[in-house]
């Protein structure tokens, strides 16, 4: 058996995933074709590259179907619930930073904190019946951030892209999302909360908890370490 | 762990004593309109409930809990007064890595009656009591009654009163918005540069959303009235403060809260509640010198209930949640009731957590 390495499968965190074990002294690569998702991997024996979408990767890492994975912290914790049960983060890589933010109307000169947001989201639905509608994809990290600082007559609605022109179009209020310059929302007339984002992701070396781990992937995973030059 | 037919006859056993009681037996559906929890409980609940869509009434809930589906089957179309027992089975996720229960049963005891709300508290507490005697169980009272009581009568603004009341539930923010309105917090940075422009609203950017500038321009306003009121008169904090940390048994807070009452008269009638509550306890036998009440119990449970609340623990099984929780859920009945109201107060229990405790005495 080898150990088995996820890593994106195409764009920018692909080329950077390969960058940084490259760096290290680890060559990932693609074998074949250019178009062909099979990979190889140089400089320690027994890991085996295994490329997908970083979307699955954190599903992957829960099921035990691969032993390490790369991908954002923010996918981790969005998609797998009590996510440090099935997984460990073994390094955060230092690329991929963005953050996911909650933004709203530039207009709304009254509100500049979630405390305001609060405040705005209970006379809001005194006034127009329903709850203030904040579009997301990102579920259950926003959820989690607005419960523990006490936020409440928000709904969530979904939102799988083009998430800032929602509020223009009139079906959400407000907006959660990944941002990395902020131009986007700009240019949405929105503006980001005051105080810490909601997460702030980067790309990061994952360990599954629940792949089996023989005797043997465990000297893999030690070899490895050595090599990536952190420790246990 | 008790088997599942076991915990069956367990749940049968308790809903026969209760309609031997004179409960009439009720069921509800298992998917609920996910709007109307949604509405009550918030997005949190979405955490906590299974979420599943239907094709003809759109998003579905695997019942949370059997209150709200009783109390609107008793609103649509109940007598008074009632008294309702059903059991089935809840669906709770557990997201985070408590290892608890998805789907368990409950049997609940629910009385809707306007006669007299103390009779009622103490019926309810008394009958859990009595069908888990066997049990040694330890019983915690509180009374949200008295705090929303404190709150509406606290020196400030109905604004402010009304921001503490909806997060009452919030133990942390409520702490930061009385901190505040205290004046032993600072108003969040900006605001008064915000108030001191000479129009606050001006903004290079165009107003989109549905949100109206009208109401941007009333939440300013509400900012230059908080901004303009005194702060909370820091004694009434103080006796707000020991309101909620109060630890005691029923018989000496009742003494206890007389002298509250005093300084803050605005609790004199939920305090004669809470008398008359603790009496009529004390008629059904409930030995009220030993029956603990925490000033802040409940404050983290379901935010409906809105009274006398309660839950029964096994001391010897820290680990395991309350084998019985209830309460009183007055204002439930008004949000569920189109128009309708009726004082209410009720309770479950849980069979398999009841045989789990009887098997660790046995």
């Amino acid at each position: 058996m080898s150990v088995k390495l996820g890593v994106p499968s195409k764009g920018r965190l692909m080329e950077k995933t390969f960058d940084w074990f490259g760096a290290r002294g680890v060559r990932l690569a693609l074998s074949g074709s250019e178009r062909e998702y099979s990979g190889a991997v140089e400089g320690i024996d027994g890991l085996e590259l295994v490329l997908l979408s970083a979307g699955e990767i954190p599903r992957e890492l829960a099921a035990g179907r691969i032993h390490l994975g790369v991908t954002g912290s923010d996918l981790v914790r969005e998609k797998l619930g009590a996510w440090d049960e099935k997984v460990a983060e073994l390094e955060p890589m230092g690329f991929g930073h963005a953050d996911l933010v909650i933004a709203v109307p530039k207009a709304w000169v009254d509100v500049t904190t979630l405390d305001d947001l609060d405040a705005a989201a209970a006379a809001f639905r005194a006034a127009h019946g329903f709850r203030l509608r904040i579009a997301t994809k990102y579920h259950r990290l926003v959820r989690d951030y607005l419960r523990e600082h006490g936020v409440a007559d928000y709904q969530l609605v979904d939102s799988q892209g083009a998430t800032e022109g929602t509020v223009k179009n009139e079906t959400a209020e407000a907006i959660a999302d990944i941002t990395s310059t902020g131009e986007t929302l700009r240019a949405n007339h929105l503006k980001v909360l005051a105080g810490s984002p909601v997460h702030r992701s980067q790309a990061t070396l994952f360990k599954s908890r629940k792949a089996q781990w023989s005797e043997s992937d465990r000297a893999v995973l030690a070899a490895l370490k050595a090599r990536l030059g952190f420790g246990d | 762990m008790a088997d599942a037919a076991a915990i069956r006859d367990e749940a049968a056993r308790l809903l026969a004593f209760f309609e031997a009681r004179g409960a009439v037996r009720v069921e509800t559906p298992v998917l609920q309109p996910a709007e109307t929890l949604l509405d009550l409980y918030g997005e949190d609940i979405r955490a906590r409930a299974y979420v599943t869509a239907d094709p003809v009434v759109g998003e579905a809930m695997l019942r949370p809990d059997f209150t709200v589906p009783v109390v609107q089957m008793h609103m649509a179309h109940g007598a008074e007064p009632a008294r309702y027992t059903y059991a089935g089975k809840v669906f709770r996720k557990q997201e985070e890595a408590t290892h608890r229960a998805p789907e368990y049963l409950q049997v609940g005891y629910e009385v809707f009656d306007r006669a007299d709300p103390a009779a009622a508290d103490a019926e309810v507490f008394a009958l859990i009591a009595e069908v888990l005697a066997p049990l040694g169980l330890r019983a915690a009272t509180g009374d949200i009654g008295l705090l929303i009581a404190a709150i509406s009568g606290l020196t400030t603004t109905a604004r402010r009163k009304a921001a503490l009341l909806r997060h009452l539930w919030r133990p942390r923010r409520f702490r930061t918005l009385l901190d505040r309105f205290s004046g032993r917090a600072p108003a969040p940075a900006g605001r008064a540069d915000l108030l001191a422009r000479a129009d606050p609203m001006a903004c290079d950017a165009p107003l989109i959303g549905l949100r109206s500038a009208a109401e941007i321009a009333e939440r300013i306003e509400a900012l230059r009235e908080d901004a303009a009121a005194p702060p909370i008169p820091a004694h009434e904090v103080r006796l707000l403060t020991d309101l909620m940390a109060l630890r005691e048994t029923v018989d000496n807070i009742a003494e206890h809260l007389q002298d509250l009452a005093v300084d803050m008269p605005a609790i004199a009638p939920a305090v004669a509640r809470f008398t008359a509550r603790a009496e009529a306890l004390a008629a059904h036998g409930v030995d009220i010198t030993r029956l603990d009440f925490e000033g802040s119990y409940g404050r983290t449970s379901l935010e409906y209930y809105d009274g006398f609340v309660f839950g029964f623990y096994a001391e010897t099984r820290p680990d395991l949640p309350p084998v019985a929780t209830g309460g009183r859920y007055d204002a439930l009945t008004r949000v569920l009731g189109q128009g309708g109201e009726i004082p209410a107060v009720g309770a479950v229990i849980r069979p398999e957590l009841a045989l789990q405790v009887a098997e660790g005495r046995a």
